[in-house]
């Protein structure tokens, strides 16, 4: 769609890559520079996260609290009592994933704004293996009163996204990936905290991307016009709120959703576009994911084989509900 | 701001504040009733003589600041802040009831004069860390102080000596932490639990400075926070030591008192008599007023 001014080189081999915590790291330098309550806080990772170019440009605003990750979110809550907007960043593994409690007590249930950077999410992490692949973050953040959740789809959008929740006066999570992904939107395309975006129409399927997904599902639905497919695809980088509008609306044209994330599904996006459905629009519904266990060490591309979360992987799961759905359409 | 009392009036106040503890408790049914009684003395003493704050303007820039970490002793906190002007003295009485914005662990969205929400143990260290480094290094304010009630029980929890490298590291003279060392948890005494000594040599290993007073006698409390604040190179961390249950002869140093079930943990009706006899007449030992 041309209003949404994606990258002319979707689809090319040599579409520009850039982990999209790269995004971040700018995002949270600009946000720094805007407006000088907002402070950064790293467990011991802070090129990693990218954090580092906040510390270069505002060292006198970062905070170094050591490998201490329940320290890190409360330290912030009190930062952030204090006027601060607070942002703390670690790998999703360790934050959210070891001090959930303290992000809802004094963050969410505490109403205080904030602002957790999982970075190095999903199994693309690689060869460190399952104990760093974070795949429950969107199911641990998702169920928190007051959370925002927001999985990026590229650098650009992972920019925008942290400026965004800078101003956002609430606890907001931003889940980040360690590998290099296409950069499939530009500065012109669209971004708002809990809208969702059609960045392809078609007729027989809606595919609902989240995180750097996204990009493949805009692959799948080349390779299945190809094979007379409509394939209208939906970009949901937040999960929290859901834009349950355009998700509906969507449904509602092509009457089977699929949706696609790097994550477990059991709780996670799936898990929430399924709850809207089933109470918004029943509708059939496939949902690609993690398929409740672990990953495991390897190369990120073979991973991503392995999981079925390549464009090929995804097109293969959406052939198979297609052929499920034509047939069970035919026996009615 | 606050008036000043003498020490004889503080110590009719934090009396004062445990009879309310005691009535708010047999209403609510449920609840902690050790603790909140171990540190009336040290409540009184923060909001009638140290702090600086105005029960009229709770959000006032210039405020100290106080977090009570451990949460289930929030009917002390309440108490306080009721016998303070923070709130109408008989919403007291609605602690633990629907509605009530006394809930029963602290909400501070929920009321006026709360700065933390707590409840699950070992958090309230690192806010009030957050808010110390705020103040000292971001905000140009080390004049604040940021206050940290913690029980001793609370210490098993590792966030508390994360909290605790963190202030050392960044020597944040303005934290200030008060550990009701009253010696009691669910399961039985600190040392059997788990045990905390040697607890002052921990936190000076820490990079603290560590006081050891009776955490009961208000004239020692003053003087410690008056230390406290005199230490311009690092935190400071007060080991209070307090009965529990204090003031009332059945609850005092039994940790079945810690909390729980009316009879054993808060005082049913005829318990709650007994108690207000106690703190009214110094466990019999003079007449009562109002006997």
């Amino acid at each position: 769609m041309s209003q949404m001014h994606l990258s002319a080189d979707i689809g090319k081999v040599d579409i520009k890559s850039e982990p999209n915590r790269k995004g971040f790291g700018r995002g949270l330098k600009l946000a720094g520079d805007d407006d000088t309550n907002v402070v950064a806080l790293c467990a011991d990772l802070t090129e990693s996260t990218q954090m580092s170019v906040f510390r270069e440009a505002h060292p006198e605003r970062f905070i170094e609290v050591g490998i201490a990750e329940q320290n890190l979110v409360t330290v912030a809550s009190g930062m952030a009592a204090m006027g601060k907007i607070p942002f703390t960043a670690s790998y999703s593994a360790f934050s959210p994933g070891r001090n959930w409690e303290q992000i809802r007590t004094t963050a969410c249930l505490n109403d205080q704004p904030v602002k957790i950077v999982g970075a190095h999410a999903g199994v693309s992490v690689g060869p460190d293996g399952a104990t760093h692949q974070m795949l429950e973050d969107i199911a641990l953040m998702r169920v928190l009163p007051n959370m925002v959740v927001i999985a990026p789809g590229d650098s650009i959008e992972a920019e925008k996204a942290t400026l965004a929740i800078a101003k956002n006066g609430k606890p907001s999570y931003i889940r980040l990936a360690r590998e290099a992904s296409p950069v499939f939107t530009t500065s012109e395309t669209p971004f708002e905290i809990g809208k969702a975006y059609v960045l392809r129409q078609g007729s027989d399927i809606s595919l609902f991307g989240t995180g750097v997904l996204t990009y493949q599902c805009l692959l799948v639905a080349d390779i299945l016009a190809e094979e007379g497919l409509d394939v209208e695809v939906v970009h949901v980088p937040t999960i929290k709120p859901l834009d349950e509008q355009t998700i509906v609306t969507s449904v509602k044209k092509t009457n089977l959703a699929v949706t696609v994330e790097e994550a477990q599904m059991a709780g996670g996006f799936g898990g929430a576009i399924a709850e809207l459905l089933s109470e918004k629009c029943p509708t059939r519904l496939h949902r690609i994911g993690m398929q409740d266990r672990f990953g495991e060490t390897g190369k990120p591309d073979e991973l991503m084989k392995k999981f079925g979360f390549d464009a090929n992987g995804i097109a293969k799961s959406v052939r198979a509900v297609i052929n499920n759905h034509d047939s069970k359409s035919k026996e009615k | 701001m606050s008036t000043q009392l003498t020490l004889v009036q503080l110590e009719r106040m934090a009396e004062t504040i445990r009879e309310d503890i005691i009535r708010m408790l047999e209403r609510a049914g449920s609840g902690h009733s050790a603790g909140p009684m171990d540190l009336a003395d040290i409540f009184t003493t923060l909001y009638f003589h140290t702090l600086r704050h105005d029960p009229k303007n709770p959000s006032w820039s210039d405020r100290d600041i106080l977090l009570l970490s451990n949460g289930h002793c929030v009917p002390v906190h309440y108490a306080a802040l009721a016998r303070s002007g923070y709130f109408p003295q008989e919403e007291i009485m609605t602690l633990r009831q629907l509605g009530s914005r006394l809930q029963g662990h602290p909400e501070r969205t929920k009321l006026p004069g709360l700065e933390n929400t707590s409840g699950p143990l070992g958090s309230g260290l690192s806010q009030g860390a957050g808010m110390a480094y705020s103040l000292k290094y971001l905000d140009n304010q080390a004049h604040r102080w940021v206050y940290t009630v913690m029980g001793d029980g609370e210490l098993n929890e590792g966030n508390i000596w994360e909290a605790a490298m963190f202030a050392g590291k960044y020597k944040l003279h303005n934290l200030i932490g008060i550990i009701d060392r009253n010696n009691i948890q669910i399961d039985g005494t600190t040392e059997d639990v788990m045990p905390l000594e040697d607890l002052k040599g921990k936190w000076e290993y820490f990079g603290w400075h560590v006081q050891e007073i009776d955490g009961n006698n208000i004239e020692s409390i003053i003087d410690s926070l008056s230390m406290a604040r005199a230490i311009s190179n690092q935190p400071s961390v007060i080991i209070a030591h307090t009965v529990p249950g204090k003031g009332v002869s059945f609850m005092e140093y039994d940790y079945h008192w810690h909390g729980g079930a009316v009879g054993v943990g808060v005082p049913n009706h005829d318990q709650a008599k007994r108690a207000l006899h106690d703190l009214r007449t110094l466990k019999g030992k003079i007449k009562g007023e109002h006997e």
